[in-house]
């Protein structure tokens, strides 16, 4: 690590130097470049993988951390936030977050998935320039369906992290408002920001490979907000709110780490040895994390709880989120081990010190292990990974990139914190964000959808 | 006739079956039941929250059988039953009025 340490450092002056010349190789827009038939395939089973960490994985995660009264109502929200997600995504979302437009927000000229198709003539298709014409544009090997695709999973798990903060307690039909508003006026505007090569955090040298600013710190800090504004479930502190099922948990924890390689490794756009790094390293990290949380659970409380290593390993698949496709085995244990053990106190000590309700804990993990994760990435970054030919140095980690981490995590938790806010009173005065106190002690499985476990 | 009624840990249910078979106990009916006596409940902690669980799992026993078994069957049970450690559960033996085999309509001590 020493040895890693002191490259890093010592690149980060060159950085600087490299990182506007970086952007600057495609100036004027160009012919679509030829797919890659293993980079396509690749992207094709990342996508479904991803799609499998909503449904069934983070349903059931989340499913099995409720009351009995509160699965099925868990489960649907992750369900109905995949569907409407994806329809939001095609009519709008990925026009949004995707397309050339200015620094702040895409463009309308991919709405409706509309032109997606333009490159396809007699059969056959090309992959696509992510940013064509713009000085950052990137040239994938991959169609731009697959592309659209991919990003839509993760559009559509973002929101659904968001759930585990507000359980037992919302009503579905504001439910379903705040998720499709908080798509398009939070997750596309991000999403644009940090990964589209005319988005303004791109251009200011973020680092996040997978999403741990677009998606983890923004649906972490959105879930507080939720916390806060609907408040403490009713009995919280002193009814017994303990898991229905934590196998269902279990399960779901597992389907969140195997589709994480979709995830992190898809992220690379590429069947490559960057994906490969990016597996390897989201594979030692989830299991640093997890036991991480183990054993400071175990020396605080007494016991290594089940509940507690699947919790961890979250916690480290959120931290190696943005880092992964940037480190090395080496640093992706030190970034499991603090998401870990840091989360751990998040989701059982800060959380009850300071006294709001996250029921599932979206912020202690998420927010927080995409916090750690995402700083962690400005220090342990190392440049080969992300070096290219226009720009040989890649991006290392070392002061300099440390303080852009920190700024996009900053500007990431202000813009989602405000936004989700804002949607949040809105839909409280027009349509109530909360069931009723008898609703909510019946249980949200037979009042709001009249169904009910045996 | 008496019913005796055992309340007993769950893991220990397959020993108290097999000590019963070789006393020409014919039958039996479990359920799984919660409650709690000197025992108390126990304390579960989720994610840092603690809860205190105060009905623990238990399984009753139910058998009835003619008066000249209740002792045996009595000191099978606590034998097999019997882990020494606190919430090991008890037994209650009470009267039966009536008993009738449906499918045939014998009575009493023949409908055991």
């Amino acid at each position: 690590m020493r040895h890693l340490r002191l490259r890093t450092l010592a690149a980060a002056l060159p950085l600087l130097l490299l990182a506007l010349p970086a952007f600057a190789q495609t100036a004027a827009p160009a012919k679509p470049p030829a797919y890659d038939h293993g980079d396509t395939a690749w992207m094709l089973t990342s996508t479904a993988l991803v799609l499998m960490m909503t449904i069934p994985g983070l349903a059931l995660f989340y499913g099995g951390m409720v009351r009995k009264k509160n699965v099925l109502a868990t489960l649907m929200q992750s369900f109905a936030i995949c569907c409407l997600v994806t329809i939001t995504w095609t009519v709008a979302g990925y026009s949004l977050a995707f397309t050339n437009g200015g620094a702040y927000i895409g463009d309308f000229s991919r709405f409706m998935l509309n032109g997606i198709a333009d490159h396809i003539s007699l059969g056959d298709d090309s992959g696509f320039i992510l940013g064509n014409g713009t000085p950052g544009a990137t040239t994938l090997t991959v169609p731009e369906s697959v592309y659209m695709m991919f990003q839509m999973t993760f559009a559509i798990i973002t929101p659904a992290l968001i759930a585990g903060a507000f359980a037992d307690r919302m009503k579905f039909s504001a439910m379903c408002v705040f998720m499709v508003l908080w798509s398009l006026l939070v997750y596309s505007p991000i999403a644009h920001w940090v990964w589209a090569p005319t988005g303004w955090l791109f251009n200011a040298g973020t680092l996040d490979f997978a999403g741990g600013t677009v998606v983890h710190i923004n649906a972490g800090i959105a879930g507080l907000m939720c916390a806060l504004v609907l408040g403490k479930r009713v009995g919280y502190g002193h009814d017994n709110m303990a898991p229905f099922n934590l196998a269902y948990a279990v399960i779901g924890a597992s389907l969140l780490w195997v589709g994480w390689f979709g995830f992190n490794a898809g992220s690379a756009v590429a069947a490559n040895g960057r994906a490969g790094m990016a597996m390897a390293v989201t594979q030692i990290a989830t299991a640093s994390a997890a036991l991480g949380w183990m054993f400071a659970e175990w020396m605080v409380k007494g016991k290594p709880s089940v509940l507690g290593i699947i919790s961890g390993a979250v916690a480290g698949l959120v931290a190696i989120t943005p880092a992964s496709g940037y480190v090395l085995p080496g640093a992706s244990i030190i970034i499991g081990i603090a998401a870990g053990v840091i989360c751990f106190f998040a989701a059982t000590t800060l959380k009850h010190l300071l006294g709001y309700d996250d029921s599932l804990d979206t912020f202690g993990v998420h927010g927080i292990g995409g916090i750690v994760g995402a700083l962690l990435t400005g220090v342990f970054s190392y440049g080969p990974l992300s070096a290219t030919s226009s720009s040989p140095g890649g991006s290392p980690g070392g002061l300099a990139q440390f303080i852009i981490q920190c700024k996009a995590v900053g500007v990431t938790l202000v813009w989602s914190g405000v936004v989700s806010l804002i949607l949040l009173f809105v839909i409280d005065l027009v349509i109530g964000l909360r069931v009723s106190r008898e609703e909510e002690v019946e249980g949200l499985d037979v009042v709001l959808h009249g169904e009910q476990l045996g | 006739m008496k019913l005796v009624m055992a309340i007993i840990k769950p893991f220990k249910l397959d020993d108290v079956r097999e000590a019963l078979t070789p006393l020409g106990v014919q039958g039996l009916t479990v359920t799984e039941v919660k409650g709690f006596g000197r025992q108390k409940g126990q304390t579960e902690i989720y994610r840092g929250a603690e809860y205190q669980v105060s009905f623990l799992p238990k399984v009753k026993i139910e058998v009835v059988i003619p008066d000249d078994l209740v002792e045996q069957v009595v000191e099978a049970i606590m034998r097999s039953a019997q882990t020494g450690k606190i919430g090991d559960g008890k037994i209650f033996v009470l009267d039966v009025e009536r008993a009738v085999r449906i499918r045939t309509g014998e009575t009493d001590a023949a409908a055991l």
